[in-house]
């Protein structure tokens, strides 16, 4: 955007020095063979990108034989939903989806509640060690997973919660919610306190300030986070591996390794198990992209 | 700047707010003990798992700093932390040149720069056990990969590409960067679109060319982004995990093993629960430079 329309303005002043007409046929040509080379390489770049998952979805809707026959790498020579029923109903794809929305579900609504209470009392009160508690807060998310897996899974076994799904939303919560209130926390702060003000000389308390004030002035960011975690948790495949054992609670990252390993080479149902897996997450994007793509940005300290 | 003048009046509003609310401590101190119980607590007895010898169903062992000078010796630790270091030069750099690449090629807003975009964008969105799957299918021996090699005249470098030692860590590179590479794009749009368009009028008044432009403007003006996407890179690499899981699990033979792969085999299936607690302790002093200075910034932007 800024590029070209600044560019444009400068055009005309520069070819007014010299003979209008002379300058402007090398200028449109010019531009022309700009314009072929832009759509020439970003095609091609796009194209690179897209051809992997047009192959699976080309894969997904053909038979088992006629990918023994014919291979992978072919043009299609059938069209059958086969591999979606095998993976949806025999390889357990409809419970794992169920699982993972399950858990994604009230992890996202549970810790964007969590922190976004977090983010207004650290940035509209004077909590003591606010800036502290923000950076610890903030450090947990940091910090590699791998550190917890062993006392995470030791610790939900003591709870009595291990192979459960509560174990799972309780410690994609815990480890999310440092990251959302840090972002949270940079939105609100920049809303002006007159606002607040005016509720509290209302006699407003901090819960409905919160309630009714700050949360619906939040919106644009909350949104941005909901899409983010949603993909973030639905997508996970190590926290789920690490506090799950029983192949019919796992969510559908950890199915689709079990597909892989349960229809070797039966590369029709392991297509169309991997469209189902992505298919919540890539709705979740075309609906909300400018959130999504918003949200990618908000996370990035500047 | 209005988001300046917003803060400094924030400030000012808080100072006068002197007594907190209790139930204002309650909301920060409610996910605080979330976090406390299932990252804080957890990651401390980490550290102190890692100096003992632990089977998960005995109780503990303290042995020390056994397990770290077990790891001078073990030479899988030593192709883990090399492949480790070699993911994050490739893994990382490329996705830098690539994603600063592609963000310059489609930052002007111009007909059809959206769906180029998009396409790009696209596989960020899919799991990385997902991404796998698609790439373990074009990787096959009849897949399109090998296909398109042999119908190009290329057949001689067709080849079993996960399946080689020589290869397998380059094979599981590759659909890591096809997912990420989209996501760095992203984040320098955003920064490209932050420099004011005056300071290349100046330049090109001055006689600046393209590279000059891009030298003296374009990547000074986003050294900020650049940090952003550096710790995010070193950040994410450290936490690969998936995508060599599903594809290789860390073979064959530990050619593509990762420090992070290493440490999930060690302790959930050899069951070295201590020796694997240590190995957490090495991807976390690795990424400990990065997560400091990331916090560093973030505590100078919490005012």
């Amino acid at each position: 955007m800024t590029a070209t329309e600044h560019r444009a303005p400068a055009a005309p002043s520069r070819a007014a020095q010299a003979p209008a007409a002379a300058r402007r046929a090398p200028r449109v040509t010019h531009r022309m063979w700009g314009t072929a080379a832009f759509h020439t390489s970003a095609g091609l770049l796009s194209l690179v990108w897209l051809v992997p998952i047009a192959v699976v979805l080309v894969t997904a809707c053909r038979s088992f034989d006629d990918i023994a026959a014919n291979g992978l790498g072919t043009l299609p020579h059938s069209f059958t939903l086969g591999g979606f029923r095998q993976a949806w109903v025999d390889g357990g794809q409809q419970q794992a989806l169920i699982n993972s929305l399950v858990v994604t579900i009230p992890a996202v609504l549970l810790s964007l509640l969590l922190a976004s209470m977090a983010a207004f009392a650290l940035s509209r009160y004077d909590v003591p060690f606010r800036r502290a508690l923000l950076l610890l807060m903030l450090s947990g998310n940091l910090l590699p997973p791998q550190i917890l897996l062993i006392p995470v899974s030791k610790l939900s076994e003591q709870l009595g919660l291990y192979d459960s799904l509560y174990a799972l939303i309780g410690v994609q919560i815990g480890f999310g919610v440092g990251f959302y209130v840090f972002v949270l926390h940079g939105f609100m702060r920049a809303i002006p306190p007159e606002i607040q003000q005016a509720a509290v000389i209302d006699g407003a308390g901090p819960w409905q300030i919160y309630s009714r004030i700050i949360l619906p002035l939040a919106k644009p960011a909350l949104a941005a986070l909901t899409s983010l975690s949603f993909t973030w948790i639905f997508n996970d495949l190590l926290w789920a591996i690490t506090v799950l054992r029983s192949d019919s609670r796992m969510p559908i990252t950890a199915s689709l390794l079990g597909l892989q390993g349960q229809y070797v080479s039966q590369w029709n149902v392991i297509a169309a198990g991997s469209v189902i897996a992505a298919a919540p997450t890539v709705i979740v994007f075309l609906r909300f992209q400018r959130h999504f793509v918003a949200g990618l940005n908000l996370g990035a300290v500047k | 700047m209005a988001v300046l003048t917003a803060n400094s009046r924030a400030r000012r509003g808080r100072r006068r707010a002197t007594r907190v609310p209790p139930v204002v401590l309650a909301f920060v101190l409610v996910p605080l003990l979330a976090e406390g119980f299932w990252v804080f607590w957890p990651a401390l007895q980490g550290f102190y798992l890692s100096l003992t010898k632990w089977d998960g169903v005995s109780p503990p062992q303290f042995v020390g700093l056994a397990n770290y000078r077990e790891m001078l010796h073990d030479s899988v630790f030593h192709t883990a932390a090399l492949d480790t270091v070699l993911w994050l030069a490739l893994f990382g750099g490329l996705s830098v040149v690539l994603g600063l690449g592609a963000a310059l090629l489609l930052q002007q807003e111009r007909r059809g720069v959206g769906f180029y975009r998009a396409a790009l964008f696209l596989p960020v969105v899919f799991s990385l056990t997902a991404t796998a799957l698609v790439w373990q299918a074009m990787y096959q021996p009849d897949g399109l990969i090998d296909r398109t090699l042999s119908g190009l005249g290329l057949g001689h470098l067709a080849h079993p590409w996960l399946a080689d030692q020589n290869t397998a860590l380059y094979a599981v590179i590759v659909p890591a960067l096809w997912r990420q590479i989209g996501y760095v794009m992203v984040l320098y749009l955003a920064g490209l679109k932050g420099i004011d368009p005056a300071l290349y009028e100046a330049a090109k008044v001055d006689g600046a060319t393209r590279w000059q432009q891009f030298r003296h403007i374009t990547v000074p003006q986003l050294s900020s982004v650049n940090a952003v996407v550096l710790s995010v890179i070193v950040i994410d690499s450290l936490r690969s995990f998936d995508v060599v899981w599903a594809l290789t699990r860390g073979g064959p033979y530990h050619s593509s093993e990762l420090l992070s792969t290493y440490m999930y085999s060690t302790a959930f299936q050899s069951l070295r629960l201590g020796y694997g607690s240590a190995l957490a302790v090495v991807i976390f002093l690795l990424a400990f430079g990065v997560i400091a200075t990331y916090l560093v910034r973030a505590f100078r932007e919490a005012d």
